[in-house]
């Protein structure tokens, strides 16, 4: 039953992927890549993360594809503008990428499998990214990383600000 | 699990989700006599009843209505985008409890579709999905207004999302928990209802729900006036008739959702639970038609402001003054 | 683990329930669907090319539908994700705020202060002023 529902959202989140790729029109593109971001939600609920998995969909679903959603919107890029930049150069380059990630991933899952001390299976530990304890890791051992986090979104914030805005005097 | 245990599952979601679509059908007819009422009109009052069958009427109208779908529409996300706006609203019920948990022959049955323990994580993430069917359904339509309206929607939708979530973490810090179940469990009394621990918190989630739903004042996504009818313009027949129905269930869980966590939830003396559960929710949902009745629309840009500079700042001093009074 | 997490579900005791989720799911994308399938049976088609056209209160659509919008759009979806963000590590931290006390409320008022900065600078720069 685990297995069939973890078989059934990877086929949906693969299948999900693709659209991503092959879909003529961007915003039906950033849907399917919505839908991608919620199997892979389902995903991290399957393992047991679920604050992880809700934090998938607030943050990834919920918020940046709206803002990917947005961009579309506001350069309202249509298909024939879209056709023309695909050169053969980017085919082949985008191939090749694509093949040397797929190997990549074939390494990791082969050393996943095997046996012994070299391998990454590692048993799920009890309470893994449940709540509390993300949140007590969070605010005692890895203070110093969240309290610098703010600053990262600080200088988000100012560089948003710069570049939607230049130098904040011009009127338009 | 077995046939019985089966049969109450079957049971308890057909019961729930009969109880909802009733709620929804009759919500149109409540607010029109309502706003009727306030108006100093009659209302809508000839079939069957007092009107009570108007609602069955009307379905069946919108049923038996051509489907248009305009020339230039995408057709594959014009389909789906109704259902992208009423989905997410229908999941939100799943996590709320209902009633007190029940003895139905021998098994203890629980009335919630599903008692998750990240329950208030659940509503903020489907929530946070909402927008999509507004953004798709006027993006979708490839015409003026419902591209405006989708977009005014969806600013106004996040703007005030993050006070929604902001209010919600006070009520957290109080509650230390994320489990609706466990709320209502903590509101035993009428004095530990969580509103006379988060009265500022909830006046900013309520102000939130408002906005969330897209009702007055906040139905800048629908200005008649300006924008004809907002995203939803293009749509006709049902899937017209399924943003209809988003939207009103969309206050119907908003309400339940504010009862659950502000308002004891199903808990109340001498009467059956379902019965307080649903005359808080009624409640609430008479207060969305009494200010549509009373207050006018926001402008584009207060609404902007008032999301960001009024509402944003007082969320998190509401943080800092929850978190001062319990560390005291 | 210590056992102050005793007597919460665990992980895969949850499981059951979120079946509940998707069954519930499953329910109202069921229901949509038979709804239009059954209103496609009965409901009248006979398009034309006048009742297919863009609805702009009865007069001949004037251009095609694209519109260039207010940037403020995407300044506003810009400076959401980022408070998203911030309401997303609120979260964790309320919910055991009760047991971490003041040294909590201490580390996140240093987190919302630098925050609060960020807000005050968009303030001023007048990316929250819609005109």
């Amino acid at each position: 039953m685990y297995m069939a529902i973890f078989i059934l959202f990877a086929i949906m989140s693969i299948a999900g992927a693709i659209m991503v790729i092959t879909l003529k029109s961007p915003v039906s593109s950033a849907i399917a890549l919505i839908f991608v971001l919620c199997c892979i939600a389902g995903l991290f609920a399957l393992m047991g993360a679920l604050f992880m998995a809700a934090l998938q969909v607030i943050v990834y679903a919920g918020a940046i594809m709206v803002l990917f959603l947005f961009i579309i919107m506001l350069l309202n890029l249509k298909d024939e503008i879209l056709g023309e930049d695909e050169k053969k150069v980017t085919r082949v380059f985008g191939s090749i990428l694509g093949i040397a990630f797929l190997l990549e991933i074939g390494f990791f899952v082969r050393r996943a499998l095997t046996v012994g001390s070299e391998s990454l299976m590692y048993p799920v530990p009890e309470q893994f990214a449940s709540i509390e304890v993300i949140s007590t890791g969070l605010f005692t051992k890895f203070l110093f990383a969240f309290e610098i986090t703010s600053v990262l979104l600080l200088v988000a914030i100012i560089g948003a600000i710069m570049l939607s805005k230049g130098e904040g005097k011009t009127e338009y | 699990m077995d046939l019985i245990d089966i049969g109450i599952t079957v049971g308890k979601v057909v019961i729930i989700f009969g109880a909802l679509m009733g709620m929804v059908a009759y919500m149109t007819l409540f607010e029109r006599r309502v706003i009727a009422f306030i108006q100093g009109r009659i209302g809508p009052n000839r079939v069957g009843f007092q009107g009570l069958l108007q609602p069955i009427a009307d379905a069946v109208k919108l049923l038996f209505k051509e489907d248009v779908t305009p020339a230039g529409a995408n057709k594959f996300l014009f389909a789906i985008a109704p259902m992208l706006s009423f989905i997410p609203t229908l999941l939100t019920i799943a996590v709320i409890p209902v009633a007190e948990s029940s003895t139905i022959f021998g098994r203890e049955v629980d009335w919630i579709i599903s008692d998750i323990n990240i329950g208030i994580l659940f509503v903020l993430a489907v929530t946070a999905m909402e927008v999509y069917g507004i953004i798709i359904g006027g993006w979708a339509s490839n015409s003026k207004y419902p591209l405006l309206g989708a977009l005014r929607a969806s600013a106004q939708m996040i703007s005030y999302e993050v006070s929604l979530g902001l209010a919600l973490v006070g009520l957290l810090m109080v509650t230390g928990t994320f489990s609706m179940t466990e709320i209502v469990a903590q509101q035993s009394s009428f004095l530990q209802w969580n509103i006379f621990k988060q009265p500022l918190g909830f006046l900013l989630f309520i102000i939130g729900a408002f906005a969330e739903v897209n009702r007055i004042p906040f139905d800048l996504p629908e200005a008649e006036a300006e924008l004809v009818g907002g995203y939803n313009t293009e749509f006709s027949s049902m899937k017209f008739a399924m943003y209809f129905m988003g939207e009103y269930a969309a206050m119907i869980s908003i309400s339940a959702i504010m009862v659950t966590l502000y308002f004891g939830g199903w808990q109340g003396p001498i009467l059956p639970s379902p019965i307080w559960f649903l005359l808080k929710v009624g409640a609430f949902l008479f207060t969305f038609v009494w200010v549509r009745g009373t207050l006018p629309r926001f402008r584009y840009d207060q609404l902007m402001r008032f999301g960001w500079l009024v509402l944003l700042p007082l969320a998190l001093f509401n943080i800092f003054i929850t978190g001062v009074i319990m560390v005291l | 683990m210590p056992d102050r997490f005793a007597g919460r579900l665990t992980a895969l005791e949850m499981f059951g329930n979120y079946a509940y989720t998707g069954i519930w799911l499953l329910i109202g994308v069921g229901f949509v669907l038979v709804t239009f399938w059954f209103a496609s049976l009965i409901r009248p088609q006979r398009p034309n090319p006048t009742k297919l056209e863009n609805y702009e209160c009865g007069e001949m659509p004037l251009s095609a539908s694209y519109l260039q919008f207010n940037v403020k759009y995407y300044i506003f979806a810009l400076i959401f994700v980022i408070f998203d963000v911030e309401v997303v590590f609120l979260f964790p931290w309320a919910v055991v705020y009760n047991s971490l006390g003041l040294f909590a409320l201490i580390e996140m008022l240093v987190f919302l202060l630098i925050l609060i900065f960020g807000l005050a600078y968009a303030w001023k720069k007048g990316a929250l002023q819609w005109v």
